[in-house]
């Protein structure tokens, strides 16, 4: 169980990492696609198989389509952009050591926590419990994520199809 | 150290990769997705608090995470749709080159 854990968080974090540190964006969003599949694993390693399935539809399939047709649409120099400037650089070395450290105190505050122990019962959802649930208490969410959802994408149609007028000393 | 331990540890990390790239990187794309990095880690320690916490009579957990998911897609959709606009606008996606609001 701990062995297949540790497969799952080997290919997430560290598809996650590459994806972080890789200068072709493309590369950058196929990777990214292989840590949330390795997300949906973890999910189903965990029991939770509805969670897994809508990561896998929305973020594999979907949002990482939205994610490559933006890298090409806005894709300047094929080969990605490969002179590194010494600002660049100094930001990488801060934000790693931020990273780093935001790393440190967080594995702190988890190792120094303790929980409860856990139900001997392993918990189900199974997706008659998820959709009743859904359906009864959760309902009055459930249409308000609807209502967001909506708004944000013909926001997002807006947004992103409304071609800006110029200024003629705008040009480039 | 629990399988809790674990999970949370494992999330801790995935959070800390998506806050240092989204820090270092001055592509705004990449920006972006370690937000979305910083969310999954989140929805990762919902996950891990229903399998192993307590009380899991109910399926609040998974109930969290499609809600967060579909958070998550709403915001990708948007956050996409301004760095389309952006590109438009100043005909690249360098972060240091968006300093002005005015359109």
């Amino acid at each position: 169980m701990t062995a297949i854990l540790a497969f799952i968080a080997l290919v997430m974090l560290g598809s996650a990492a590459a994806a972080m540190i890789s200068r072709n964006l493309v590369h950058s969003a196929l990777l990214l696609a292989l840590s949330w599949l390795g997300t949906a694993g973890f999910y189903l390693w965990a029991g939770a198989d509805f969670a897994a399935f809508a990561q896998v539809i929305v973020y594999v399939g979907a949002v990482s389509m939205v994610v490559l047709f933006a890298v090409l649409l806005t894709r300047q120099n094929p080969v990605g952009d490969v002179l590194v400037e010494p600002a660049s650089r100094k930001r990488s070395t801060a934000a790693l050591s931020v990273g780093a450290c935001v790393a440190a105190v967080l594995s702190a505050a988890v190792m120094s926590s303790s929980f409860p122990p856990a139900s001997v019962a392993a918990p189900t959802a199974t997706v008659k419990q998820i959709g009743l649930e859904l359906m009864g208490p959760y309902g009055a969410a459930l249409l308000i994520v609807g209502v967001l959802l909506t708004v944000a994408l013909l926001g997002a149609i807006v947004l992103a199809a409304s071609e800006p007028e110029r200024n003629p000393e705008d040009a480039p | 150290m629990t399988q809790l331990h674990l999970c949370l540890l494992i999330s801790s990390a995935l959070f800390c990769i998506g806050l240092a790239g989204a820090l270092a990187r001055s592509n705004t794309i990449l920006v972006l997705l370690g937000i979305e990095l910083m969310l999954n880690a989140a929805n990762l320690n919902f996950i891990a608090f229903w399998r192993f916490g307590p009380s899991p009579a109910h399926a609040t957990g998974v109930i969290f995470v499609i809600f967060s998911i579909a958070i998550a897609a709403a915001e990708a959709a948007v956050g996409l749709a301004l760095i389309i606009s952006l590109y438009r606008h100043q005909r690249n996606i360098r972060l240091q080159d968006a300093v002005r609001l005015k359109g």
